[in-house]
């Protein structure tokens, strides 16, 4: 996408809004799923989606600059391709969650909240990701990785390689 | 799994059938009892009948606050001319918290005919289920379950010719924990930041567009259907008088087997731990049991022994909360546990009232050198008072939740954060 090129959303996407806003009460209601859509069709939230987001449920920017802000899963920036969740709340760092993020930062030669040159790794700390059991827990792409270690995480990164390519 | 009739041989309730698989799907579920009784509620109990059978269940909320369901449900003004909304709070983000996942990913219709049986009660056409934004996987689960639903008419207009009409839509949050807090995720469902509101008016009263609306978690939806099914005087006949029924407890932290168990309230808290969980990963004895999620007051060895009701553990000055204990063992750093809560509380603190703000601010920054090793002398009582000021003057509960752990702490372990102030440091 250009500088210049307005970001708009697909017919089908547009279809699926619709029939969203027709299942609450007021259109604002969609805002947070539309968000989500949103995010997943141009990978982060530009100034240009917001304001079609804005537009296609006719809500301010302003209401929408305020649900993008407020909500940490909402990004305003491009992140890394896989972007790695760690979780290091109370049960996650009990079973070694501080260990395997320095361990992940290192091996990726960047620091918490980093992206990797070649833009294919972000290693971000998460609050409890709802998972404890599975402690630590590291989402990658939303995908959930239970009793995580530094050699799965090793893996998961060697894997992400081979079949990547820079994002 | 059938849920047996007699009181006493009941296992499980909510997770009765969590094992077998492919539950997820409506066929295998039918197989296993799903909806079966739904026709029977429909057609036979009205709204009345419904609401005394939960109230006699004994059912308090299994989100947190512990408020019996049935109540709830009896102060929804009924004939206001607004239509009533019902929204499951699948938002499970207080730490240590993983149980509504699982009846989520493993039964969802179990959810969804609770939820069928709700709305009825309560005269429900749209009803909701707000589920934590990271919980994309379950969140696709559900919405299959309730194509499945739809396409057998469970869901939509006229439920299974019976003329009641309700439609569920699955709304994921975005990473934000104070949309657990009911007023705040029904201002998410507005399109709006999560911000709590002032109660009164309770969203039972005044709440989606400020219509009455009923908030009730996964688990306590779930447990409806073998209600309605057994009758609420078998449901007051499992766990413990005024602390009813079963109770899953997710058990995270420094023990063998963490997970999800679900036993009846009333279950000695070492049983749980020792007979379910495997024990601890070092030592015999506990050094600090977090109870009921992050945000309830630190139990020590010398309740070890308590049995797991909302009671006692209000008498113990802590409480059931969640159901989501987290076990520290001998080997643990209860100072850097304190912290990371403390940095916990800060990060999701909404902002809006100043004690809450400014103090969880305060928290996180004196136990972040506390920890290092840099805790100046007054800060013990810094740490005291701030903690002190902020609970109870705020809009929500938040507040309080973050003091916990800090007075926890300084309760138990006074020598602990001594140890790392600068002055004891040689
Ligand atoms: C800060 C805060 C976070 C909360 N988070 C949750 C949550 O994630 N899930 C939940 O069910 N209840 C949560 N609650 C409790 C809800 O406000 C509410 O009491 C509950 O959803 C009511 O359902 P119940 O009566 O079935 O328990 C939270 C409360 C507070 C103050
Ligand atoms: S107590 Fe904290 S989280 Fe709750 S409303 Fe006030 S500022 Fe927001
Ligand atoms: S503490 Fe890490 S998933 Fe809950």
């Amino acid at each position: 996408m250009s500088a210049s090129e307005q970001p708009q959303f697909s017919e089908a996407r547009k279809a699926e809004i619709a029939s969203l806003v027709s299942r609450y009460p007021g259109a604002r209601s969609a805002l947070l799923p539309v968000l989500h859509m949103a995010q997943e069709d141009f990978g982060y939230l530009s100034m240009d989606v917001q304001k079609l987001v804005a537009e296609t449920l006719g809500v301010r920017l302003m209401a929408v600059r305020e649900v993008v802000t407020f909500y940490t899963m909402f990004r305003e920036q491009p992140c890394g391709k896989y972007l790695m969740e760690v979780c290091t709340n109370a049960s996650c760092m009990l079973n070694g969650a501080n260990e395997l993020v320095a361990h992940m930062c290192d091996r990726l030669g960047i620091r918490v909240g980093e992206t990797t040159p070649d833009g294919m790794f972000t290693v971000t700390e998460v609050e409890c990701a709802g998972a404890c059991g599975g402690a630590p827990v590291v989402q990658v792409n939303n995908v959930y990785h239970e009793k995580a270690t530094p050699e799965s995480m090793d893996a998961l990164i060697e894997k992400a390689r081979a079949e990547g390519g820079a994002a | 799994m059938t849920i047996p009739s007699d009181p006493k041989q009941v296992k499980a309730i909510c997770f009765a059938n969590i094992h077998v698989p492919d539950m997820r799907k409506l066929e295998v579920a039918r197989a296993h009892g799903a909806y079966e009784f739904l026709p029977t509620v429909l057609n036979e109990f009205d709204s009345s009948r419904i609401i005394d059978e939960v109230k006699t269940a004994g059912i308090r909320g299994r989100g947190g606050a512990g408020f019996p369901t049935g109540l709830k449900w009896s102060f929804v003004p009924r004939s206001t001319g607004k239509p009533t909304y019902l929204m499951c709070n699948a938002d499970e983000g207080e730490p240590g918290t993983f149980k509504d996942r699982d009846i989520m990913r493993f039964d969802p219709h179990l959810l969804i005919e609770g939820m069928i049986m709700a709305g009825f009660a309560l005269d429900v056409h749209d009803a909701y289920i707000y589920i934590r934004g990271e919980f994309l996987h379950e969140a696709n689960i559900l919405n299959e379950a309730i194509a499945e639903a739809y396409a057998a008419n469970l869901l939509g207009e006229n439920i299974l010719g019976t003329g009641f009409s309700m439609h569920l839509t699955v709304h994921r949050g975005a990473g934000a924990y104070i949309c657990g807090e009911e007023t705040a995720l029904i201002e998410s469902v507005e399109g709006k930041p999560g911000r709590p509101r002032f109660k009164p008016p309770f969203p039972a009263v005044e709440g989606f567009y400020r219509c009455p609306t009923v908030v009730n978690n996964v688990e306590t939806l779930s447990t409806i259907p073998a209600i309605l099914k057994h009758g609420g005087d078998w449901h007051a006949q499992i766990g413990q008088p005024n602390n009813t029924g079963m109770k899953i407890f997710s058990v995270s932290g420094q023990v063998n087997k963490p997970g999800n168990y679900e036993v009846p309230l009333g279950t000695p808290l070492k049983t749980l731990i020792e007979d379910y969980c495997g024990g601890l990963q070092h030592g015999s004895v506990p050094k600090a049991i977090i109870p009921g999620g992050s945000s309830s007051p630190w139990l020590m060895a010398e309740h070890y022994e308590i049995p797991l009701t909302f009671d006692e553990l209000a008498k113990a000055g802590s409480m059931l909360g969640s159901g989501a204990i987290i076990v520290m063992d001998e080997t643990a750093d209860v100072v850097a546990v304190a912290r990371r809560l403390a940095h916990f509380y800060a990060h999701e603190s909404c902002g809006q009232c100043t004690p809450c703000r400014e103090g969880t601010g305060w928290l996180e920054r004196i136990m972040m050198r506390v920890e290092a090793g840099q805790g100046r002398p007054d800060d013990i009582q810094v740490l005291s008072d701030a903690a002190t000021h902020m609970a109870g003057r705020t809009i929500c509960a938040l507040a309080d939740g973050a003091a916990a752990p800090i007075l926890s702490l300084l309760k138990h372990f006074p020598e602990e954060v001594r140890a790392r102030l600068v002055e004891s440091a040689a």
